[in-house]
């Protein structure tokens, strides 16, 4: 799907004027939802972000159909909100809009319940890598090292959890990655997904300025640096094969990537960390890498 | 009409899918479990046409349920004590969004120490929350109380989720003769629900729960609030309304006034052992003493104006809980001094907490004793609740 077809939507997914911040990933993110899926789609917004983005009443930052959510609640509550659909013969495709919050660490046990039952809804997961909507604090997927202001001088200790990899795991028959940098990717994830019946789960990375300490110019720039130095993979699995995705192709070979220092040295997150830190984070991505190209090997997508 | 021999779970069951229910969602625990397993098998074995969503908590159930009646379907879910404060979180978002959802919550106490049998502290903790609070004291009325929630939450008027408790084993696995209405019946008097105050379905680009000002807040409470002061009339017509329609019973509204009116002792009570307090104040009167009961058949919203008239000429008033505010008075205690405004002297006993058995020998003398109190000069306005564990020899404060 190109950019100009998705210029062409009727729904905008966002309307101007919203109150994100400036160079929000969400904003870029919900406009390809409501540009690929805005006819079909109502969303469900647990507590993050989008919460706020969604606008104050009685104005509204999105044109898509949208029930706020508690935290922990949000795929149960597709869940049951799909099962009103089929019940009362609605045709729609019932999004599951989250954070890493909602989704990997308060509402976890949520989403892998609606996993294991195989729900018919579509759950993305705009994946900023700490707590924003609070005032940026460690997340289950903030990277190693990562400044936050509950790992404010020496960074986060702890790894950081997969949850593509982890859905993966749960047999489901769709999850994918994505990034903001790379929209037309993630309209064709958005896409495909969408025709697929049973749960589906899109991680979509993105960077967040003021969370990331970087300039607000720079979202897209950040979001495909990651992809461009291997420390975003972008991937898919659908019926029932994984393959790493055209934009992520070429960084398979490590020396196509470009320095991981370059998409460090631009986030204020990471402005304390050593040459040492860098090199074991370049350690962990090429482990990565390793394990999705095996994966890619076994689930026989890879070309 | 047919008449069946069923537990109070069974019951419950039956009335779920007499009621057309469309979406049940349930995490097991007893003693509510059986309710969820009946469900499940009907719909398995295709003799309810509804979807039955097996989630992995009792926060995801009501989360389920909750969905479900956003997108227009009619909801069920039911839960006890840990689980029910498990979801705690959902109870008040459901009420909030003013969804029309049935719970049953089947009665059993709060650990530690883990304890499966009955008390009153489970259903009580959602007080404040905006659900109707209905107590049933047969497995009659767990059935008709059950198809009548729908009615009620359903109603324009009032738009509110509605919890029927009912008294974990002592109705929950206790079997009892019910009469069921014809299922194409009660559907005629139930109609399908109206997705009402609103729907999430694709192409409307409308959102339930924005942000806004704090004035929009308050106007949402107090819209509710009113909602709430409404259903009373709607819990009394309905209770009406559909003795007339399937020949049963008539229970008398918010609360049932057994020979309370004009008695000089009144006897405030909820839930199943309101049958053994019945029996109690039967005796008592055969003896000659001029005592009746009330029984709160709904806790939220409270019968005041109910409680008020049948203890208008009445000399002192007896308020038995099965559940304590820890630091107050029994819950049902604070509502029957509140609603009577220092008028009459109300003496608070609480008993029958963790499930201890409270017979209508134990209600006999409980009664007794509070009427002879009465009569010595005692009872003084207010007093502290009195602990009935007659195995411990103590009582008082």
């Amino acid at each position: 799907m190109s950019l100009q077809k998705l210029a062409l939507s009727r729904v905008k997914g966002i309307l101007p004027g919203n109150p994100a911040c400036m160079g929000c990933p969400h904003n870029i993110g919900l406009r390809v939802v409501g540009s690929v899926l805005g006819e079909k789609a109502v969303l469900v917004v647990p507590a993050g972000c989008t919460s706020i983005i969604a606008g104050n009443w009685p104005r509204a930052g999105i044109d898509m159909p949208l029930l706020h959510v508690p935290f922990a609640s949000a795929a149960a509550v597709a869940s049951g909100l799909k099962a009103s659909h089929d019940t009362l013969g609605v045709n729609s495709v019932v999004v599951v809009w989250s954070g890493d919050g909602g989704a990997a660490d308060i509402g976890f046990a949520t989403l892998s319940g609606a996993a294991v039952r195989n729900e018919d809804i579509l759950v993305i997961v705009s994946d900023n890598e700490a707590y924003m909507n609070t005032g940026v604090q460690a997340s289950g997927t903030t990277m190693w090292k990562s400044r936050t202001t509950t790992s404010p001088v020496i960074g986060k200790t702890e790894e950081r959890k997969d949850i593509a990899l982890l859905m993966l795991m749960h047999k489901v028959p769709y999850v994918a990655t994505a990034s903001v940098g790379y929209p037309t990717d993630f309209a064709a994830k958005l896409e495909k997904a969408s025709k697929i019946r049973g749960l589906k789960l899109i991680h979509l990375h993105s960077p967040c300025p003021p969370g990331w300490r970087f300039d607000s110019d720079k979202t897209a720039y950040i979001a495909k640096l990651a992809v461009e130095t291997g420390a975003w993979i972008l991937w898919e699995y659908s019926e029932g094969k994984l393959a790493i995705s055209p934009p992520s192709r070429p960084y398979i070979d490590k020396v196509r990537r470009k320095p991981l220092a370059e998409y460090l040295k631009l986030q204020g997150r990471f402005a304390h960390i050593t040459e040492e830190d860098v090199k074991v984070l370049e350690e962990k991505i090429e482990f990565n890498w390793k394990l999705i190209r095996e994966l890619e090997r076994i689930y026989g997508g890879g070309s | 009409m047919r008449r069946k021999v069923v537990t109070g779970n069974v019951a419950v069951a039956e009335a779920v899918k007499v009621s057309g229910v469309q979406v049940i969602s349930a995490y097991p625990i007893t003693p509510q479990t059986v309710i969820v397993e009946r469900i499940a098998e009907m719909v398995e074995r295709g003799e309810m046409k509804a979807r039955y969503i097996r989630v992995e908590s009792e926060h995801s159930a009501l989360a389920a349920v909750y969905g479900a009646s956003a997108g227009g379907a009619r909801a069920f879910t039911a839960t006890s004590s840990h689980g029910l404060l498990y979801m705690y979180e959902m109870l008040w978002w459901v009420a909030y969004s003013r969804l029309p959802i049935v719970m049953a919550v089947v009665t059993r106490a709060i650990g530690p120490p883990w304890n499966i049998h009955s008390d009153h502290h489970d259903a009580l903790t959602a007080r404040d929350s905006g659900w109707i609070i209905g107590f049933a004291s047969s497995v009659q009325e767990a059935f008709d109380m059950t198809v009548q929630a729908f009615k009620i939450g359903e109603d324009p008027k009032v738009l509110l989720p509605v919890m029927v408790a009912l008294e974990g084993f002592t109705l929950s696995h206790t079997a009892e003769p019910v009469d069921v209405p014809e299922e194409e019946l009660v559907r005629e008097w139930l109609p399908p629900r109206e997705p009402l105050p609103f729907k999430i379905e694709p192409g409307k680009p409308f959102s339930v729960g924005n942000l806004g000002p704090d004035e929009v807040s308050m106007e949402l409470r107090w819209l509710m609030w009113r909602a709430m002061e409404r259903s009373r009339l709607v819990i009394r017509d309905v209770d009406i309304e559909y003795a007339k329609v399937f020949g049963l019973r008539s229970y008398g509204g918010l609360g049932e006034d057994f020979h309370a009116k004009n008695s000089d002792y009144v006897v405030v009570a909820m839930g199943a052992w309101s049958g053994d307090a019945k029996e109690a104040v039967e005796r008592l009167r055969s003896e000659g003493y001029n005592v009746g009961l009330l029984r709160v058949r709904f806790f939220r919203p409270f019968p005041w104006e109910e409680l008020r008239e049948v203890s208008q000429n009445a000399k002192a008033v007896l308020a038995v809980d099965r559940a304590v505010s820890m630091g107050h008075r029994g819950v049902l205690g604070l509502e029957v001094s509140s609603a009577l405004g220092g008028k009459v002297p109300v003496k608070n006993v609480i008993a029958g907490i963790g499930g201890v058995d409270v017979g209508p020998e134990d209600f006999y003398s409980i009664i007794k004793g509070f009427i002879e109190e009465y009569e010595y000069g005692s009872i003084e306005g207010w007093s502290r609740p009195e602990w009935y564990m007659p195995w411990m020899e103590v009582g008082g404060g």
